[in-house]
């Protein structure tokens, strides 16, 4: 089972090695991890992707929990959230790709953030399955290299 | 008036009550025994290995509940602290370890005696930090107190670069402190304290297992109160001896490998099990999936992260084992009417049993020196004196744990989830310094002894009556005893007869020492050691393959226990 924690950390030297040392100590995976400052002061938001059964991710709630340097711990399951990733591909291109690449980031709605004599860089936004699907398209047209963000997320507001 | 970092860390440590420093200096932390020499409140007790120095400071705290208190030097000083932080981390010891660091220009340079120690220690901490400016050096040692000694303790580490401890800053220590990514739950649940009270009003067969974290947050009391008025039969994990008084007819001793046979089989057959500060080690529980198949099961922890872990737990409560307890008991008064000696009879009755069926035992017939009648011996001639055992780690500390009757916490030091060996002997030492007019009694193996020997020095230095008795077999005994059992006999590498003659070396160093090999030898020895107004040390020749009984063998559920 995949779980996403967005945690709220103190933005300090060290946070990032004890919350990847829980993990390595402990055998869990992290499948992705982004992390960047919020807009509170002194504040970090990660965000984990991990995988394991129900025992295990309790258990990657609770020790992350007891970490003195986080202060939030926020797991997706239940009620809706946003999830997104962004994915910079730079793809070889010629005659007879370029035209199907660019027909392919539209339909997307991704971007060609540049551009060279034999390649495109495209930007692309979305869930990590638009993110997934979009590479399984590309591929064949030859990837040069691929950069992606790993996943945040944020619970949705309530609609009233 | 501006203090240099130096001055700044004395005066922080005498705000926080700190009497004893122990240690040894070098080059990066000079500057802080300079200013140790020019006073007089704290006093910094010279060790001769770091590790010995953490293991003092972890026996002091384990014997008086203080933090204990460590200073040493930069790189090797601060690696050689690793084992008794990771010691001190998995039995839940209040420490603060401060280590000297290379300036901070030259941090990252491979500086001469640098060492990331902060790096190191992270996975053997509860918290660790690196100090870069000395305004920041008095909120640091507060916080690492606050952080040691609350919740469930922990060692601390504090990195101290040689630049700060010069540097100047104004001199003001917090009075109070909050960390906002901290804050432990102390007061139990009130809806989940009443299920828990319920869930023990109605059980048939309920059962107290009791561990570290309960003479951690001082709940031998209450323990006792819930105990008594419900009649509850109660046994301890290694780290909670003393807990509950094992001369008291509910008293099961202690379960799990080499636990009794009576709380073995009382955690197999139990219909309600009620754990308070333990942590369902697989050294009690022996096979996780066979462990009190037949029973709910109540956690009271204060660590979040313990309950559920190893074990699916009924009823979690979250919080200080004392105050949990001191919420829980009044509201057993709505059963008064229930006669709880006729209640739990027959679950009682059945303990008895199990008690009369195999009792923990050896052979008394022979010439030879059985370790469990010293243990037994040294118990019978210590009653009235309370002291404090400290054990090394192997077969010894079993039978420490097996045949003298604890009945008061923190009298038991022993290192339970890392199982160092090397630690009992400089933690003896440590509590002696807790405790000036309270008789300490060092229970060694020879192979443990041998680990931390050189702190032989220290008693003698400051002249510490700590009584050393060590239990030689020539072996590993612990691994031997597995190999003579499950790896047919093949005693490889466990033997160690080529050994100190360690009456000569005891005495080379000062201390009155002496060596028996016979049973009829054991009384008159260990009445000179008790009576001895100074340092001693015992070399007790012991039968070189007695084995620790009964014994589950690892990974076997707890009632297949061998028994002899």
């Amino acid at each position: 089972m995949k779980r996403i924690y967005s945690i709220i950390v103190e933005n300090q030297a060290g946070v990032l090695s004890r919350i990847a040392n829980l993990f390595s100590a402990r055998g869990y995976n992290i499948e992705s991890l982004s992390v960047a400052p919020i807009n509170e002061e002194g504040l970090s938001r990660m965000t984990i992707v991990t995988e394991g059964n129900e025992q295990v991710l309790e258990q990657i709630g609770k020790q992350l929990n007891k970490l003195i340097d986080v202060i939030k711990v926020i797991q997706f399951g239940e009620e809706p959230f946003v999830e997104r990733e962004m994915a910079l591909i730079k793809m070889h291109t010629d005659m007879n790709t370029r035209a199907e690449v660019l027909r392919i980031v539209d339909i997307f709605r991704g971007k060609v953030v540049d551009v060279s004599h034999d390649s495109y860089t495209i930007e692309v936004t979305g869930d990590s399955d638009k993110i997934d699907a979009i590479l399984s398209l590309l591929e064949p047209l030859g990837i040069k290299e691929l950069a992606r963000t790993g996943k945040v997320a944020m619970i949705r507001e309530k609609k009233r | 008036m501006k203090l240099t970092g130096a001055e700044i860390f004395i005066e922080s440590l005498k705000k926080e009550g700190v009497e004893y420093l122990f240690g040894i200096p070098g080059g990066a932390i000079i500057d802080l025994h300079d200013a140790l020499y020019r006073q007089d409140d704290i006093k910094f007790i010279l060790t001769r290995h770091e590790q010995a120095a953490v293991h003092m400071a972890d026996g002091y705290a384990r014997a008086t509940g203080k933090p204990g208190v460590v200073l040493v030097t930069s790189g090797p000083g601060a690696t050689n602290t690793i084992t008794g932080l990771a010691t001190a981390y998995m039995d839940s010891v209040p420490i603060i370890v401060f280590t000297g660091q290379v300036p901070t220009p030259l941090i990252g340079n491979d500086a001469f005696q640098e060492a990331d120690i902060v790096g190191m220690s992270r996975s053997c901490t509860k918290y660790n930090f690196l100090v870069k400016d000395v305004n920041e050096l008095a909120t640091t040692i507060k916080k690492a107190f606050h952080i040691a000694t609350t919740g469930r303790p922990g060692p601390v580490l504090i990195d101290f670069p040689k630049d700060v401890q010069v540097a100047k800053a104004e001199f003001k220590y917090p009075e109070t402190i909050h960390i906002r990514g901290y804050n432990p739950t102390y007061h139990g649940n009130p809806k989940q304290i009443r299920k828990v009270v319920k869930a023990i009003a109605s059980a048939k067969k309920p059962l107290l297992y009791v561990g570290g974290g309960a003479i951690i947050s001082g709940a031998h009391e209450e323990i006792y109160k819930l105990a008594k008025k419900l009649q509850i039969p109660v046994f301890t994990t290694l780290m909670g001896i003393g807990a509950f008084p094992e001369d008291d007819e509910l008293s099961l001793g202690m379960a799990g490998m080499h636990g009794t046979y009576r709380a073995n089989m009382a955690i197999q057959y139990c219909d309600l099990l009620i754990s308070i500060g333990a942590r369902f080690d697989d050294r009690v529980t022996g096979k996780v999936s066979d462990f009190a198949p037949y029973a709910k099961i109540v956690h009271i922890d204060i660590d979040p992260t313990s309950i559920s872990k190893n074990i699916k737990v009924d009823y979690p409560l979250v919080g200080d084992a004392k105050l949990v307890l001191q919420e829980m008991l009044p509201l057993f008064d709505q059963y008064s009417s229930v006669d709880w000696k006729e209640v739990r009879k027959p679950w009682l009755e059945q303990i008895e049993k199990w008690k009369n069926e195999h009792k923990l035992a050896y052979d008394m017939q022979t010439d030879e020196i059985k370790p469990q009648y010293v243990i037994e011996k040294l118990a019978k001639l210590t009653r009235d004196e309370d002291p404090i055992i400290s054990t090394e780690v192997g077969q010894h500390q079993m039978w420490v744990a097996q045949f003298y009757t604890f009945k008061k916490p923190r009298r038991l030091l022993t290192s339970g989830g890392l199982g160092t060996m090397g630690y009992g002997f400089p933690a003896g030492i440590g509590a002696k310094f807790g405790f000036e007019d309270k008789p300490v009694y060092v229970i060694a193996g020879d192979g443990s002894f041998q680990m931390n020997e050189q702190e032989l020095a220290t008693i003698v230095a400051y002249n510490k009556a700590v009584k050393t008795i060590i239990l030689n077999n020539g072996y590993l005994g612990m691994v031997r005893q597995w190999q003579q059992l499950f790896y047919g006999r093949r005693y490889a590498n466990t033997n160690i007869e080529v050994q100190p003659d360690f009456v000569k070396l005891a005495e080379s160093y000062g201390l009155k020492a002496r060596r028996i090999r016979k049973k009829e030898e054991v009384e008159d020895a260990l009445r000179e050691l008790v009576a001895y107004k100074g340092p001693y040390l015992l070399d007790v020749i012991i039968a070189r393959e007695e084995n620790v009984y009964p014994m589950v063998p690892a990974g076997a559920s707890l009632n297949n226990m061998l028994l002899t």
